[in-house]
């Protein structure tokens, strides 16, 4: 799905995701679960706010001074007797991680959770090069069987029911019993577990994502709750870690700072159940580990976005709260945004990566309600940087045209004060006269947006400003309420 | 810049009413609501000549168009100790977008800031600024409310309108279950998006409805108009009115969507 954007099909696959009972269902859990959690874990730490402060001075700290903590973790990396792959496109991932994996013979690839590795396709550049990828977190591993993307950024599988899970395993778990209970989730889990154990023993190479890269150590730290991410790094003799440039952080004070708003604001929790650490292949002494050790960091035009209003976008930890608290990603699900990245985020981050012309329906499919940027442990000011891709869609005329034309018309008379007061006043006492024994319109001309969904309130009649000029004139007390 | 309720020969404050343009073109008596509120605190209310803050051009990205229409807004309101406008969304445009928009203008800039500076949502006007701590009005029945998006999260508006609502003889607050998540209004968003838009406002007139309370309020008209159209749809026979009409003691307009029972001026 990565390698061919929807994005443009915003509004079908909204239609869709709307008439999908399924989903709907689904999305009501996100409606309660993510929220209350995240909500009750905050109001837990009196610091939490300070905290978001300082993660996100952290962060603006590290993208001011990217290019040195770049060089000094490549440089913590290759002293630990690991390498550094250095990706500008999608394309040069994948050819790189293809080549490490071809140097290891691989035949089986282990996959721990990583967006990265949905942004450059490389699940499908595995299977074309005859390398098996199976992803290992538990959400990534259903929606693989199912042949999907996943839905949201630490969610994957967030769109789906369990029974729907359940009759993925029987479609596809033939050597098991055909008679198990698969009834409570615990068992999928178990099942699932199972499956992967042998997996995870038989991988020539282990994938990772990031979510810090450490410049200081030369240390790549990944947060999980399943463990799948330490046997896909530990066990396979190569380890490869791929990261987009903006994870890196200058020191593990730093890390530790961030961490503690990223599992509270991601799941509710205090912190996630594994937080691994890896620094290079296995020394010496170590009882277990990788041999080779690589991290792939990739630009994919994040460092355009330098300099630029949407420079704040990089200071994004993938928490998800954005998306958990958006009524629209609530209303259509994460397929409907139509690539890799869905909700707030992905509204703001996806034009930057496709190009706002292919997807400029995701900044402008938000009520600009605000919550995502409430909620933000980075604070980043999502409505804001929505808004300025719109600027650049209206400043390239790629807005629609009735949308820019009603604009133009409606700034010709509210730029000229008395025209408007006499226009408006005309058209609402006509608007009121209409609409005066119903109250309100069931349907509208150009509005049928609005009015095939509900009816639209009729005016009053006349207007607030025609008529304080009329109660002015008529009183000596210049129009003051009695 | 502070001043109080003129009671020892201090003067009272100016007060501009930017009445915004839903309330000035689809229901007036919001606005008369809102002078009477005004001058019962002891302000000095004057209308000026207004069109619209520019909001719906801003959020369309047509910043030429929002500049324009926010010079305007600073040249008709900067000679007014306050602005005060009956709406959380447009106060919040004021507010918190003006200084925005005129960033890089540097005679502008100091204008917007400090018109930004003297500008307030009404009820939270009336409640911080004012010192208002109750209101002389009846209104029989529960009310439930829905707290709209840029008055809530940009200009911090929660407790206000309860606190003065909790003074209204024979009103009784019911809270509904996510009074604080978006109504899918958002402008220009519920005719481009309307199918999107009314998923969103379905789960609010549920929990509307789910509240009991036959009469809505809320304190934006955008978000008042979206749930009561939709509320009508539906068939629901709950009355959806601007807070400010319970606060000011004038409820007998008929409610928002509701019909005329004779023409009145």
């Amino acid at each position: 799905m990565s390698a061919h954007p929807t994005t443009n099909r915003f509004i079908d696959n909204a239609t869709e995701a709307l008439a999908d009972p399924q989903l709907q269902r689904a999305m009501n859990n996100v409606r309660s679960g993510f929220i209350d959690k995240r909500a009750a874990v905050a109001a837990k730490l009196p610091e939490f706010e300070a905290l978001r402060d300082s993660a996100r001075d952290i962060k603006n700290h590290a993208l001011a001074h990217l290019d040195l903590y770049l060089e000094r973790y490549e440089a913590n990396v290759t002293a630990a007797g690991g390498h550094v792959h250095w990706a500008r496109t999608a394309e040069e991932a994948r050819k790189i991680i293809l080549g490490i994996c071809h140097d290891a013979g691989a035949k089986t690839v282990t996959k721990g959770k990583s967006m990265i590795s949905e942004e450059i396709a490389l699940n499908a550049a595995l299977d074309a090069a005859g390398i098996v990828p199976v992803e290992t977190d538990l959400g990534e591993y259903i929606i693989q069987l199912r042949d999907e993307a996943p839905s949201h950024i630490i969610a994957p599988a967030v769109h789906l029911n369990a029974t729907q899970v359940e009759s993925d395993f029987r479609r596809v778990h033939t050597h098991l019993d055909a008679d198990r209970d698969l009834s409570e989730p615990v068992q999928l889990l178990t099942e699932a577990r199972q499956v992967l154990r042998s997996k995870f023993l038989a991988a020539d190479v282990g994938i990772t994502g990031a979510n810090f890269l450490v410049a200081e150590t030369g240390s790549s730290i990944i947060v999980t709750n399943e463990g799948n991410g330490d046997l896909t790094q530990t066990l396979p003799k190569t380890h490869i870690v791929i990261a987009s440039l903006e994870k890196i952080v200058p020191t593990l004070e730093d890390v530790s700072q961030i961490l503690r708003v990223l599992a509270r604001s991601a799941t509710g929790q205090e912190m996630s159940v594994y937080t691994t650490f890896s620094t290079g292949p296995r020394r010496a002494a170590d009882l277990d580990g990788p041999e080779n050790y690589h991290v792939v960091i990739l630009d994919n035009g994040r460092s355009s976005m330098l300099g630029t209003a949407f420079q704040d976008m990089l200071r994004c930890i993938r928490c998800g709260a954005c998306m958990n608290h958006c009524p629209v990603y609530h209303a259509v699900g994460g397929h409907a945004y139509g690539w890799v990245y869905p909700g707030p985020m992905g509204a703001v981050l996806t034009p930057t990566l496709l190009g706002v012309d292919k997807a400029g329906h995701l900044p402008n499919a938000s009520t600009f309600c605000g919550r995502c940027e409430s909620v933000c442990p980075v604070r980043i000011p999502l409505p804001k940087m929505m808004r300025h891709w719109r600027e650049a869609e209206f400043e390239r005329h790629l807005s629609p045209a009735t949308m820019r034309s009603g604009i133009k018309f409606w700034a010709f008379f509210a730029k000229r004060p008395a025209l408007y007061r006499f226009a408006t006043s005309l058209m609402m006492n006509v608007m009121g006269w209409m609409g005066r024994d119903k109250g309100r319109f069931s349907s509208l001309p150009l509005a049928s947006g609005w009015t095939d969904y509900r009816d639209f309130p009729a005016p009053q009649g006349g207007t607030f400003q025609s008529r304080y000029e009329a109660r002015r004139k008529s009183t000596p007390n210049n129009g003051r309420a009695a | 810049m502070r001043l109080v309720q003129d009671k020892a020969g201090s003067r009272a404050p100016r007060v501009g009413l930017f009445v915004t343009c839903l309330v000035d073109l689809m229901r007036p008596s919001i606005g008369f609501a809102a002078l009477k509120l005004l001058e019962q605190a002891g302000c000095k209310v004057e209308v000026p000549s207004q069109t619209c803050c520019g909001q719906p051009g801003y959020n369309s990205g047509d910043r030429a168009t929002a500049r324009d229409l926010a010079e305007q807004v600073i040249r008709s309101f900067s000679h007014c100790d306050y602005v005060v406008a009956p709406s959380g969304s447009c106060a919040g445009m004021i507010k918190a977008h003006y200084p925005e928009l005129f960033a890089d203008d540097p005679n502008l800039a100091p204008k917007a800031q400090a018109l930004a500076a003297k500008t307030h949502e009404l009820i939270s006007f009336l409640v911080d600024v004012m010192k208002v701590n109750s209101v002389d009005a009846s209104f029989d029945g529960a009310v439930t409310y829905h707290d709209s998006c840029s008055g809530l999260r940009e200009l911090k508006i929660k407790t206000q309108p309860r606190q003065l609502l909790g003074t209204v003889n024979g009103l009784t607050m019911v809270e509904m279950n996510e009074s604080e998540v978006c109504c899918g209004f958002g402008g220009t968003f519920a005719v481009k998006y309307g199918e999107i838009s009314n998923s969103i406002v379905e789960k609010k007139t549920g929990n509307i409805t789910e509240s009991g309370a036959p009469t809505l309020l809320a304190g934006d008209l955008g978000c008042l108009m979206n749930m009561a159209g939709k509320l009508a749809r539906e068939g629901k026979a709950i009355e959806v009115r601007h807070v400010a009409e319970v606060l000011a003691g004038m409820t007998d307009e008929p409610p928002i969507g509701a019909p005329r029972v004779s023409a009145q001026s």
